[in-house]
């Protein structure tokens, strides 16, 4: 195997017997997710990892190289609404190199094709399910990875870690399986996909102190420019940046400390409604 | 490989994680308030969230509902109940916790346990008024079957009992008494009240008498979790990888601590390897590595152990697990059908998967009491002792609370998880009783329905000697097969003059007849066949053991032709031998026939045949379709 280098560790008190370090709280969320992530692999064929280009996935993308010994050994997905940002898709074409991955684009059907009823900015959103929907059913995906936390929005919460999928990738909120001491759900019909989320128990700040932890790259969105900078990144015209001036991944920690709004203040389609959220989750929105 | 350089800081102040609780309790108790109310009192809201509770609460025209802050689906609010687990942040001083909020709601026992089952400590909330009730009582022994360690009781509207100390105390000694049953230690028994804040962050000015710890209090006292590094070595292998030309066993380490140079033993079979290396990718390079961890190992030997075998320490006999393929475990069962001895599973225990059959049920717990009663079904939502006989002999270590160890799932043909198994042990055999060890496909219903087309099913045919039973089955037999539906008749002759013969028609004889031909049916059918079942079975009691033998896939279809049709038609000449008394106990005649109750389908006499076969195969045809 390639050796990694050794990080410098205290090596005085070396005699016969080494000591597993003591794990500490991201040491477990990791070991949990690369533990997720490898379930997926053995139990989901075909399998795919959805790859928005934010700092949720990146993480995902690079808990999967954890997982595979530095490999991603299933393509991953970008569907694209064509609405990101151009710092996005400079990003993507980097590390789509540098992180050796498979690449699957996908292409979201124009806003006209989608349910009317919507408010514009859910129903903006909702392009990107349809989207998904198609690659789903272009390349049968049995199992597909994606970085949804359960922190971010309270219809998360309520997701499981593998959540099937029924027909018309429909989620069946009141009739969820029951997922108990690390046993998931595997498709029982044709046509059924799982969702599977690696990420459902970190919050944002373990993103956060992941990411300061491993250095991993991200858009420089994230950081402050004149005093704004993004928190989460969707499509450029249903996202607005925040007030921040933390231009380091040292000082988003820092403001996350003591931060007190949400996370996805700054997502148009989450404020239009009281119930337009779990509307977008059960029709097979992230 | 790129990005292999750690340039991160890993951080040597030892953050612990979040420790998990769990608040359960009967229906309207008060989880939700007490969740809101905690919430609020520990500063734990975002904000905009307290400004949103009231606008939630002021639309609907309440006055502020605390549990409106959990209860984020639309559902929820309009009906007034939580219908899925959910889990929010807190902080106490330095330590993180997460609340799991589960579901009072008796149908939705399985998103509790989803809630439930990592958690760390339970808050058991009991209106003090009220006292335990019965979900009280399943809620409890579930913290118990799914191995919380820590349980707090929160008296919850104390207030309604004015705080008064005597009533308090004897709620409290009922709660502790019932808990004691279930061996399960209480950390405190917290007299409060979630809507006025009384003993949930601060102390209360009502129950001055109260020395214990408010709810906080008792929180901030539960212990972490204890340590797994220092029992016997356990990794249960996920899978085995070859990348850049290595082979990797990659798993998660259960317990104990692994080493380059560790002997280690490779499930059942006994094959030994040496550990080569202790693989990571991009992480602080170290030859040892600990419970918990993700790891990768290189064997020496390069065996490919398969998925599911247990790696343990190979050179200390009292470090090994159990073996063997008799188990004796405590039961949760989560199907919506009553569990029955003779019914064959997976059992899945961490990453293995063995084919197991109820052997036999030993225990069903009465929820009563919480007593262990006899019982030959656990019912929906029930508990039990029970006993599984596997195919092969597995390697386990005994369920205990707050480890990973002996934590079995049973998953049916459908893949639905469909119980908790928490092993005990290896299951003793009485003497001279002989171990049968049933094994159950492998093909999953889903692939036995791709290959074959349709679905399976076991169409049950009733009604008198002579009413067209063999006939309507042989027809709708040919039917289906020019729909590609190849169906099996098992028609009561045929079965007499083969399989039966040693039966006559004395109740006795006729009721194993029945038996035989609902065993065979049911094996048919697990096997992807249609069966449709042509027996004159007069009694309702004897279908009924038909229909609990085949279980879901049964189908009752009545052949309803009157009695003096079927004399008149008389095909075989038996009503006339009856009637002359050549024939004793003659269905009709000199033996009762009793009618279904509410068969299916139902095919009447006063219709041409053809239309009763078209009718059964219709019938057969909608339920069978994919």
């Amino acid at each position: 195997m390639t050796q990694t280098p050794i990080l410098s560790r205290d090596q005085s008190s070396t005699p016969s017997l080494a000591q597993p370090r003591i794990m500490d709280d991201l040491d477990q969320l990791e070991a949990q997710s690369i533990f997720i992530l490898r379930e997926a692999y053995r139990k989901l064929k075909p399998l795919s990892l959805l790859w928005s280009l934010g700092k949720d996935s990146n993480v995902m993308v690079w808990l999967a190289r954890k997982a595979f010994m530095g490999h991603v050994p299933f393509p991953v997905m970008h569907v694209d609404t064509e609405k990101k940002f151009p710092e996005m898709y400079a990003f993507r074409d980097e590390y789509t190199k540098k992180w050796n991955l498979d690449l699957l684009l996908g292409y979201c059907p124009p806003v006209e094709e989608i349910d009317p009823s919507l408010p514009p900015a859910a129903r903006s959103a909702a392009r990107k399910t349809a989207g998904l929907a198609a690659m789903i059913d272009k390349h049968k995906f049995r199992g597909v990875i994606a970085g949804i936390r359960r922190d971010e929005q309270a219809t998360r919460a309520k997701e499981r870690v593998f959540s099937p999928r029924g027909a018309g990738h429909r989620w069946d909120v009141r009739n969820q399986p029951p997922e108990f001491w690390d046993q998931y759900a595997t498709p029982y019909e044709d046509g059924m996909h799982i969702r599977v989320h690696p990420l459902l128990s970190w919050r944002e700040i373990d993103i956060w102190r992941y990411i300061e932890r491993e250095n991993i790259p991200l858009v420089d969105l994230y950081f402050a420019k004149d005093g704004k900078r993004y928190r989460s990144l969707g499509d450029q015209d249903i996202t607005s940046p925040v007030e921040s001036n933390a231009s380091t991944v040292a000082e988003v920690i820092a403001e996350l400390e003591t931060s007190r709004t949400s996370e996805r203040a700054g997502r148009a389609m989450d404020h239009e409604s009281e119930d337009v959220f779990e509307r977008l989750r059960v029709a097979g929105y992230l | 490989m790129g990005d292999n350089i750690v340039t991160g800081q890993y951080s040597e102040t030892h953050r612990a994680a979040a420790t998990p609780i769990v608040i359960v309790g009967h229906v309207d108790h008060g989880k939700s308030s007490l969740i809101g109310r905690l919430l609020y009192d520990t500063d734990s809201l975002q904000d905009g969230k307290l400004a949103q509770i009231v606008e939630s609460s002021r639309k609907r025209g309440l006055a502020v509902e605390w549990s409106f802050l959990l209860d984020s689906l639309q559902i929820e609010r309009d009906q007034g109940v939580t219908v899925d687990s959910t889990r929010i942040p807190f902080r106490l001083g330095s330590r993180e916790f997460v609340i799991v909020d589960a579901p009072g709601h008796r149908q939705f026992l399985r998103n509790m346990i989803t809630g439930a089952a990592d958690a760390e400590a339970a808050v058991l909330v009991v209106d003090a008024k009220e006292g335990a009730q019965e979900q009280t009582r399943r809620h409890a022994m579930l913290l118990r079957l799914i191995g919380i360690r820590h349980v707090i009781v929160l008296l919850n509207k104390s207030d309604l009992l004015e705080f008064d100390e005597a009533k308090i105390v004897k709620v409290e000694s009922d709660v502790r008494q019932l808990l004691g049953r279930l061996e399960i230690e209480v950390e405190a028994v917290v007299p409060a009240s979630a809507r006025d804040g009384d003993n949930i962050a601060s102390r209360s000015e009502r129950a001055l008498w109260y020395k214990g710890p408010t709810l906080v209090e008792a929180l901030a006292n539960v212990p972490p979790p204890a340590s797994r590094a220092a029992l016997p070595f356990r990794m249960p292998v996920q899978d085995v990888y070859r990348f850049d030309g290595v082979r990797y066993v990659a798993g998660r380490i259960e317990r104990g601590t692994v080493r380059a140079g560790d002997r280690l033993s490779i499930g059942a079979q006994g094959q030994v390897a040496t550990v080569a290396e202790v693989c990571r990718w991009h992480a602080p390079e170290l030859p040892v590595a600990g419970a918990g961890e993700s790891i990768a190992l290189r064997l020496e030997p390069d065996l490919v152990p398969d998925r599911g075998d247990l790696l343990f320490p190979a050179d200390d006999k009292a470090a090994a697990p159990e073996r063997s393929a008799r188990i004796r475990t405590r039961l949760f069962w989560l199907r919506g059908e009553p569990l029955r001895v003779g019914e064959s599973f997976t059992l899945r225990l961490a990453t293995a998967e063995h084919d197991v059959t109820v052997a036999s049920i030993d225990a069903v717990v009465d929820l009563e009491d919480l007593t262990l009663r006899e019982g030959d079904s656990v019912p929906p939502d029930g508990f039990a002792e029970i006993t599984l006989a596997a195919s092969h002999a597995v390697l386990f270590d005994p369920f205990a609370p707050g480890f990973g160890d002996g934590r079995g799932v049973l998953v049916d043909r459908y893949q639905r998880i469909v119980g908790g198994a928490p092993l005990i042990g290896p299951a003793e055999l009485a003497d001279g009783e002989h171990a049968i060890h049933p094994t159950a496909s492998r093909v999953s219903a889903a692939r036995q329905v791709q290959t074959r087309g349709h679905k399976s099913g076991v169409f049950w045919l009733t009604g008198l000697p002579g009413s067209g039973k063999s006939t309507v089955a042989r027809a709708a037999e040919l039917a289906l097969s020019e729909q590609a539906i190849n169906a099996t008749v098992l028609d009561g002759d045929t079965l007499r003059a083969g399989l039966c013969s040693d039966l006559g028609f004395s109740p006795e004889d006729r009721r194993e007849n029945i038996r035989r031909a609902a065993h065979v049916a049911k094996i048919l059918a697990e096997s992807g066949q249609v069966v449709i079942v042509a027996l004159v079975s007069p009694l309702e009691a004897d279908r009924a053991q038909a229909r609990q033998i085949v279980g879901e896939n049964f189908h009752e279809v009545f052949v309803d032709t009157p009695l003096e049709t079927c004399e008149k038609r008389d095909p075989k000449g038996l009503y006339a031998a009856a009637r002359s008394g050549k024939i004793p106990e003659f269905t009709g005649v000199s033996a009762p026939y009793e009618s279904p109750v509410a068969p299916e389908l139902r095919l009447p006499a006063d219709r041409p045949e053809q239309e009763a076969v078209s009718a059964l195969a219709a019938f057969i045809l909608r339920l069978v379709q994919p």
